[in-house]
């Protein structure tokens, strides 16, 4: 039995919806009532329940297309996987399955074809949604662009028959995914005439390409993003007992000393699982969400602020998380740090208290959505819980994030959790 | 008491014996009606089938005759034996049509000879050579009852002085001289016969290129070897009078925009300035089915008529008269009649003229592309440049790929060169898929072959030919 889904009610003067992601792909089982479709209209995002248990056979409304209220979204075939699996293949299979009762039917009146022919014809131009059947190969020409440009052939909506991908399907794709340029308002702002006595005195000193690329870089994160800073402040007493008890043990056995960053980047990958969005970034009209947390530590040479990434930072141990560091930190300085190892970062650590920073606003390091400053721990007084005043070394921690796709609940509670795992270790061993 | 049908189809052409199969296999009851006596219409008796049969004897001869002595095969002069010639073309034919009897035995199609007419909804009646008229009785009847030689006004046809193809296929020996009215493939093909086999051959054509409706620089290229067989054209020229004695005909050969007149003898006469669909007797009229003013019967997309439970394919019907279009709606006629979907890609419909070289196209020419304000791209590539064509000594012609200059999607190609018929499928299939010429460029072609200058044309698409 085929079960449809549609668009419910969406309230009051709302007639349509964009369909926001489906929850399910065809040929995934479904239990009744579970979300199976989001549905985003300018007031509200809804979720649409499945109306039946089985399995997911087609969608007939794709993510970002706009459907009525009643319209299809998909169907399910009631009952179970095995069952609905054999439909779920190729098209012309599955026409022949489908039509062979309405054959039947059929012969009894030849004119009554027509009709017949209207209801599933579609999937012969293929029209209509794409099966979930493995896809076919990808022709040569399609290959190619996917191997010169690095095209994520998953993203791409194929027209051809049978929803096969073209060439001009990549072309479309590319066309529509770059980027717009960031425009750099490069007004030749014309300099103030200044006076010859203290014209005298000046030095020009042509900026280094790393320094064009930095101003760069920071100019086109502020006109991208909405970016916000949020902050907060840590009691960094239990790290430092640990560290103090440790230090030795852990230098003699690993070989590296046992600094606070390590903590910072564990404490930053356990937050960032948890509020996904500020390890995510925007491209063109998608958020893509990354389930990989490269952290960039920020690091400072003469020449100016280099971030290397330390890569599957959330797979590494604090050891090996220190060695990553050290090992950056000396090559950053001597000016030997390879391209690709300043590449694919999803978040961002920066120190300023190295320097003496008790807070700052860091500017985002794009297209990442997030990056945490650290400044100065100082001695403060601060209120215990049983109402004593005890001096405690306090770090303030700055939080700026881009607002355009986390929210401020978001930023916070990162924040939060952050504070949380440092001013507790054993949360982390506990994964709390 | 009526036999009962699911399907009658009236006609056992391409179009319809392939129709009654087709849904003989879908299980319906089918019966087919023909009125000749044998199956396969005009293309298997009088068209497709005998025409190449006598275009294979007569290339082989001028090949013999021309070209082996160049190879060092020595063989004196060639003789060709007329009689044994049709004897061939008929076994070819006979071979044909006995095959498609063996079809409807085994798909279980009825088959009535007769003429077939329509007296209503459901009610078909066939009227044997040899005895009485009966009725057929069926849920849905196809009319397919393909085409028939058009004449135009003030030509008469006796197939003895002056020919149509039926007559030109059968000619007892070949003619001192024959002038072919008409610059088609029909006119071409069977001028190539008489001309490979001796014959002197003057081409009358009212436009001023051959081949109407190909690609016009195809049209060029093979006017041009045409000539270098023999071929005389007289193109922009109308006929305005012809009398047939019984061993010449005069022609009054006319400019086609008027001026001096001029006579034209010649033994024979084709005229082959095209075909009309045929329907006589089949009672349209008074069942009030019309039929426009080319004589064919109007069809909504599923091939129905006005009148519900009766469809029509093939000739009869709007589209190129092709013996395989015929066959693509058979089947989806079928298949709709068996309440499957039916339709057909009428973009990628190969065409072939079986000329030497022979030509083949399939999709839009360059004409119809910027008449259509299509931005496209164009690669070429020459036999002269294909090692295979070196090999067989026949480097005549090109292929040519027309894409859409921002998609790259192939939208037409036009080839000119052995095996042209054959080569042009795996463009055919590239088109149903909504493919790329990089797609084709990047496909590997064996080595020799003749269809490496189809991937070179592709290449040349994009100006990445290698071999030119």
């Amino acid at each position: 039995m085929t079960v449809e889904i549609r668009v419910p009610a969406l309230g009051e003067s709302v007639t349509e919806a964009t369909i926001g992601q489906w929850f399910r792909k065809p040929g995934e089982s479904v239990a009744a009532d579970e979300p199976v479709v989001e549905l985003e209209t300018d007031k509200v995002t809804i979720e649409v329940p499945a109306p039946a248990s089985g399995v997911l056979k087609d969608i007939a409304a794709e993510t970002g297309s706009v459907v009525e209220v009643g319209a299809l979204l998909g169907t399910i075939a009631e009952g179970d996987a095995a069952e609905a699996g054999g439909s779920g293949r190729e098209a012309p299979s599955d026409e022949e399955k489908e039509e062979a009762p309405a054959a039947t039917a059929a012969k009894a009146a030849p004119s009554g074809s027509a009709p017949a022919k209207e209801e599933t014809g579609g999937s012969g131009a293929g029209t209509g949604g794409r099966k979930a059947s493995p896809p076919p190969a990808l022709s040569p020409a399609v290959r190619r662009l996917v191997a010169e440009k690095n095209v994520d052939i998953t993203r791409v909506r194929g027209t051809g028959r049978g929803g096969r991908i073209l060439k001009e399907d990549v072309l479309r794709h590319l066309a529509e995914a770059a980027r717009p340029e960031p425009q750099p308002t490069q007004a030749v702002s014309a300099r103030a005439p200044v006076p010859p006595e203290d014209a005298a005195r000046e030095e020009r000193v042509k900026m280094s390409r790393l320094r064009i690329t930095i101003a760069r870089r920071l100019k086109e994160a502020q006109n991208t993003a909405a970016m916000l800073t949020t902050f907060n402040e840590v009691d960094m007493t239990e790290v430092m007992a640990l560290r103090g008890a440790y230090k030795e043990l852990f230098q003699k056995k690993h070989g590296v000393k046992l600094g606070f960053m390590s903590f910072f980047v564990r404490a930053v990958t356990n937050a960032l699982k948890e509020i996904p969005a500020i390890n995510a970034e925007i491209d063109g009209d998608e958020i893509v969400y990354k389930n990989y947390y490269h952290i960039g530590v920020a690091v400072g040479t003469e020449k100016g602020l280099v971030v290397p990434v330390v890569r599957e930072a959330d797979t590494l141990s604090l050891a090996e998380i220190e060695k990553a560091i050290a090992d950056f930190a000396g090559r950053a300085r001597a000016g030997r740090l390879k391209i690709e190892e300043m590449q694919g970062g999803t978040f961002t650590i920066t120190n300023g208290g190295v320097y003496g920073s008790l807070m700052s606003t860091p500017i985002l390091n794009m297209p990442q959505s997030g990056i945490l400053g650290m400044h100065k721990i100082q001695q403060r007084p601060m209120v215990m819980p049983d109402g004593s005043i005890q001096a405690r070394p306090m770090m303030y921690l700055a939080l700026t994030y881009d607002h355009r796709i986390v929210d401020g609940k978001e930023a916070v509670t990162f924040l939060v959790r952050v504070k949380e795992f440092l001013e507790d270790p054993k949360r982390l061993i506990l994964d709390l | 008491m009526a036999e009962q049908f699911d399907v009658v189809v009236v006609g056992a052409g391409p179009g319809g014996y392939v129709c009654a199969i087709r849904a003989a296999q879908l299980g319906l009851k089918v019966a087919v009606v023909e009125k000749r006596e044998t199956f396969g219409g005009t293309c298997l008796n009088v068209g497709c089938i005998p025409s190449k049969a006598l275009l294979h004897v007569s290339e082989r001869f001028h090949e013999a005759a021309h070209a082996f002595a160049d190879m060092g095969i020595a063989c004196g002069r060639p003789k060709i034996d007329v009689g044994k010639m049709q004897a061939y073309k008929d076994r070819v034919v006979e071979a044909n049509v006995k095959g498609i009897q063996f079809l409807f035995r085994k798909n279980g199609v009825t088959a009535f000879s007769g003429t077939g007419r329509i007296l209503a909804p459901g009610r078909v009646r066939v009227a044997p050579s040899d005895g009485a008229p009966f009725e057929l009785s069926a849920e849905a009847i196809v009319i397919a009852t393909g085409s028939e030689v058009a004449t135009p006004p003030g030509i008469d046809i006796d197939e003895r002085t002056v020919l149509s193809s039926t007559g030109a296929l059968s000619l007892p020996k070949v003619p001192k001289s024959l002038a072919v009215i008409g610059a088609g493939v029909i006119g071409l093909e069977l001028g190539s016969v008489w001309r490979r086999l001796g014959a002197e051959v003057t081409v009358i054509e009212y436009l001023d290129r051959i081949l109407p409706g190909m690609d016009a620089e195809v049209a060029r290229v093979m006017q041009r070897e045409l000539k270098k067989q023999g071929f005389a054209f007289r193109l922009g020229t109308k006929v305005t009078a012809l009398k047939a004695a019984k061993t010449t005909a005069t022609l009054t050969l006319e400019p086609a925009d008027g001026g001096e007149a001029e006579t034209l003898k010649a033994e024979k006469v084709l005229v082959a300035v095209g075909r009309r669909p045929f329907t006589r007797g089949l009672g349209l009229e008074d069942i009030g089915l019309r039929t426009d003013e080319r004589g064919r019967i109007p069809v909504d997309e599923n091939f129905q008529t006005e009148i519900p439970g009766i469809y029509a394919i093939g000739d009869v019907v709007p589209g190129p008269m092709l013996a395989h279009k015929a066959e693509e709606e058979g089947v989806a006629v079928a298949e709709i009649l068996a309440g499957l979907p039916g339709e057909i890609n009428h973009e990628v419909i190969p065409a072939v003229v079986y000329t030497a070289p022979e030509v083949a196209s399939v999709g839009r020419t360059e004409e119809q592309l910027e008449e259509a304000g299509v931005e496209y791209a164009a690669g070429k590539f020459s036999f002269m440049a294909n090692g295979r064509a070196k090999a067989m000594g026949a480097t005549a012609g090109f292929v040519k790929i027309l894409a859409e200059k921002e998609t790259d999607r192939v939208l037409g190609a036009h080839v000119v060169g052995p095996m042209a018929g054959e080569m042009i499928h795996e463009i055919a299939v590239l088109m149903e898929f909504g493919g790329s010429a990089e797609d084709l460029a990047r496909t590997c072609h064996a080595h020799p072959t003749l269809s490496e200058a189809v991937r070179e044309a592709a290449m040349a698409v994009s100006g990445r030919a290698i071999h030119s």
